[in-house]
């Protein structure tokens, strides 16, 4: 391959930089004391703390998932951290003026709106620094209409009631290896709550930062609409740049009723590690989102750029008559990075409908596989799914593949999948440059237009985010 | 202009020029003709910066300027254009799009005005009129389904939209039809002044009857094996290849 596609898809990770702040750490290891430690550090109630106990003791009996396509030294579980967060005089800031200068200052280097005055128009925001939540944007605003937004440990303390309800609803605690794990040390996260009726004024956000060397960030999302209720929530994330791996195991549950919307969508930017694949985050993450009443409308759309290792499948149970599940994804991976992402579709009720639209892109010597699985169940009369999963290739040593599962018992049910391979050449790129574009503006272009079913249906500031963040990825300065 | 010295290049370790002489000077027109892989192609290439091909020797200067100090889009805003034999397909990326892109590269290098996407939109309406195309073909994906044809149409279109100094054009004519041939031939005229220079590469005379060449070479295996005036394409049309070749073997042995 020509030097100028491998210099151009080289670039260093801007947000690599470590905040110098004192934390209250436990020491590293898992043990049932940790949990407690965690459970009381929190203030939690008793049944929330069996909950993580019964995770617990079942994730001992569990054994690391091997079926994925990425290859990875397995975590020692006893060095890392399952609890720090940043000292301060209390567990959560009252205000803005109480968050340390330090942390104002980390946030605004990586663009977060945590300042309401400065925040971007419309859009509320809770932000996570490892272990706990540290503020939460326009929350009285939101209050206002009924709706709760706020960390989730806030949340144990002040809606029990509705935790206990849903926690574990979407993804049991026994579901699988991570979230077994997640369900034992959760720390923090955030939980959203529309009432009955209302669509929520302003797009809500969570921002996610790992800065602890040996921390494990195992966060818990929470997002339940009522009834005739709708909600659009975006996820970012970034961390630190160690030469060590850091483990991400996060939980999200979506809980979608009778004519309720919602939408989440991720921009995952974790550190990858440097191209030589040393350090990065391990990303597993269980996501899934239940509709669970008639016509219901769940929709993931995530853009993945980040992570040493990615294993994660946003999912829909479609358990309502005429509910709607969609993922839209762009997964990209460049250097030793390796994903293995996708989605499951489980059509239960009648009418239900679905549709997958994925976009792999891989560079360097990365190695990014779609996994999918469209089930359709026997009493899902006239479900319907339609699965289109493209692949582009950058360069000669990268590889891309497509596991589509599809299990079909109900002979009423139309399933389509579509695939493609194609690749960015020498020959396109020289295409390009004959025309006076360079060849890292030819790159950011092509992939925008591979792109662009799934950028279509991020949130305008999301969508322009995501199209910096993919060109960052792959551009350099050409020698 | 234009001005090659003996240039050798190679590709995959495989010598294909084996050392090009050729001077162009504004306002002319030259014609290539030559046996199919006798390095026509590699010629426009190398000229062009493919990365695959490796000049092994001689000089190439453009303007004064050495042509090989620059990466090829460099030279593509300095002024060089070339129009593809085969020109590939960008599935996503639409026509419009990438051609407003082009033309405000070479507008930021030329220091003109960029174009936003209405002005833009005036700019190119007039430009497609001249090669007869039609409208949806700016909102399709570049070159994506489209006919040989319709891809030269575009190769022309993107010419017209770049105003270069000097176009290659390697074998425009393949794959037209008449109507479409006259149009072309046509456009590319109203493109040619006295500042500027072609050069066509073909197989076959009727294109050099609508844009008439003052020079033909003929270039075979790696050489240009004899220039003359543009009645040399009629007669390499009648006669074929085999007495140039030979009348150079002669010469070569005297
Ligand atoms: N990638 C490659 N590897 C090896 N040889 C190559 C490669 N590309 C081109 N060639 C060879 O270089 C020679 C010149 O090819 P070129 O395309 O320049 O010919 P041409 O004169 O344009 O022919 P045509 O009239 O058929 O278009 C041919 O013999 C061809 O096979
Ligand atoms: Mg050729």
């Amino acid at each position: 391959m020509s030097s100028t596609l491998n210099v151009v898809t080289s670039q260093e990770y801007k947000y690599g930089f470590v905040t110098d702040i004192e934390a209250d750490s436990v020491a590293p290891g898992l043990s049932e004391d940790v949990i407690r430690f965690i459970s009381a550090k929190k203030g939690e109630p008793d049944w929330l703390l069996e909950f993580r106990l019964k995770a617990y003791r079942h994730w001992l009996t569990m054994t690391e998932p091997e079926w994925a396509k990425v290859d990875y030294p397995r975590p020692d579980f006893q060095k890392i951290v399952y609890y720090s967060a940043p000292r301060a005089k209390a567990p959560k800031y009252a205000s803005m003026d109480e968050v340390d200068p330090e942390l104002k200052r980390t946030f605004e280097k990586l663009g977060v709106p945590i300042n309401e005055q400065a925040a971007l128009a419309g859009v509320a925001v809770d932000v996570v620094f490892d272990s706990v939540s540290v503020t939460t944007t326009y929350k009285e605003k939101l209050a206002g209409v009924g709706i709760i937004f706020c960390s989730f440990s806030e949340a144990v303390k002040e809606h029990p009631e509705l935790i206990k309800k849903y926690l574990g609803s979407v993804v049991p605690a026994a579901d699988n290896f991570y979230a077994a794990l997640n369900s034992a040390v959760f720390t923090d996260g955030s939980f959203v709550f529309i009432p009955k009726g209302v669509a929520c004024p302003m797009d809500l956000s969570t921002y996610f930062r790992i800065n602890n060397k040996e921390s494990g960030q195992f966060e818990r999302t929470l997002i339940v609409a009522e009834e005739g209720a709708s909600v659009s929530y975006l996820e970012g994330c970034t961390a630190p740049q160690f030469d060590t791996n850091q483990l991400h195991a996060a939980v999200v549950e979506l809980v979608a009723l009778d004519n309720a919307s919602i939408k989440y969508s991720t921009v995952q930017n974790w550190y990858a590690g440097d191209k030589n694949g040393v350090g990065g985050i391990f990303n597993f993450v269980t996501k899934r989102g239940l509709c669970k009443g008639k016509a219901s409308h769940i929709s993931w759309t995530q853009v993945e750029t980040g992570s040493a290792i990615t294993w994660k499948y946003p999912s829909c149970i479609l358990l309502g008559d005429d509910s709607v599940g969609e993922f839209y994804s762009v997964a990209l991976t460049n250097h030793k990075q390796q994903a293995d992402t996708g989605t499951k579709m489980v059509h239960i009720g009648r009418n239900t409908k679905s549709t997958i639209i994925s976009k792999g892109i891989s560079a360097g010597d990365s190695s990014n596989s779609y996994r999918g699985l469209v089930k359709v169940q026997p009493k899902a009369e006239g479900a319907r799914n339609f699965s289109q999963c493209d692949s582009m290739l950058i360069g000669q040593t990268s590889s891309a593949s497509t596991f589509p599962y599809i299990e079909v018992q109900n002979r009423s049910a139309k399933v389509e999948h579509e695939a493609t391979t194609s690749k960015i050449g020498e020959e396109q790129l020289f295409y390009f440059q004959q025309r006076g574009i360079p060849a890292e503006e030819a790159i950011s272009m092509i992939i925008n237009g591979f792109c662009k079913d799934v950028f279509r249906e991020l949130p305008m500031e999301f969508a322009v985010e995501a199209t910096k963040l993919l060109s960052l990825k792959l551009e350099g300065s050409v020698g | 202009m234009l001005s090659i010295k003996n240039l050798t290049a190679s590709i995959n370790g495989t010598p294909v020029l084996k050392g090009i002489d050729l001077q162009i000077n504004a306002g002319e027109v030259h014609a290539i003709m030559g046996p199919n892989g006798s390095g026509k192609s590699t010629l426009g290439k190398v000229l062009a910066g493919h990365p695959s091909y490796e000049v092994t020797g001689g000089e190439v200067l453009f303007e004064g300027q050495n042509l090989f100090d620059l990466e090829p889009d460099a030279r593509a805003r300095a002024g060089i254009f070339m129009g593809f034999q085969h020109p590939i397909e960008v599935p996503g990326v639409s026509n419009a799009s990438f051609l407003r892109l082009a033309y405000n590269k070479k507008a930021e290098a030329d220091g003109r005005d960029e174009l936003d996407p209405l002005e833009f939109d005036d700019f190119i309406h007039e430009k497609i009129k001249l090669v007869a195309m039609r409208e949806e073909f700016l909102d399709r994906s570049l070159n994506e389904g489209f006919s040989g044809g319709e891809k030269k149409r575009n190769e022309i279109l993107q010419m017209a939209v770049l105003e270069p100094k000097l176009a290659i054009l390697d074998e425009l004519d393949s794959g037209l039809d008449i109507d479409a041939l006259r149009v072309l031939g046509d456009a590319v005229n109203r493109l040619q002044r006295a500042d500027r220079a072609l050069l066509i590469i073909t197989h076959f005379p009727r294109i050099l009857e609508t844009i008439q060449p003052q020079f033909v070479h003929v270039l075979s295996g790696g050489r240009i094996l004899k220039s003359a005036g543009k009645e040399l394409a009629l007669e390499l049309e009648e006669r074929g290849y085999d007495w140039v070749l030979e009348e150079a073997a002669a010469g070569g042995a005297r």
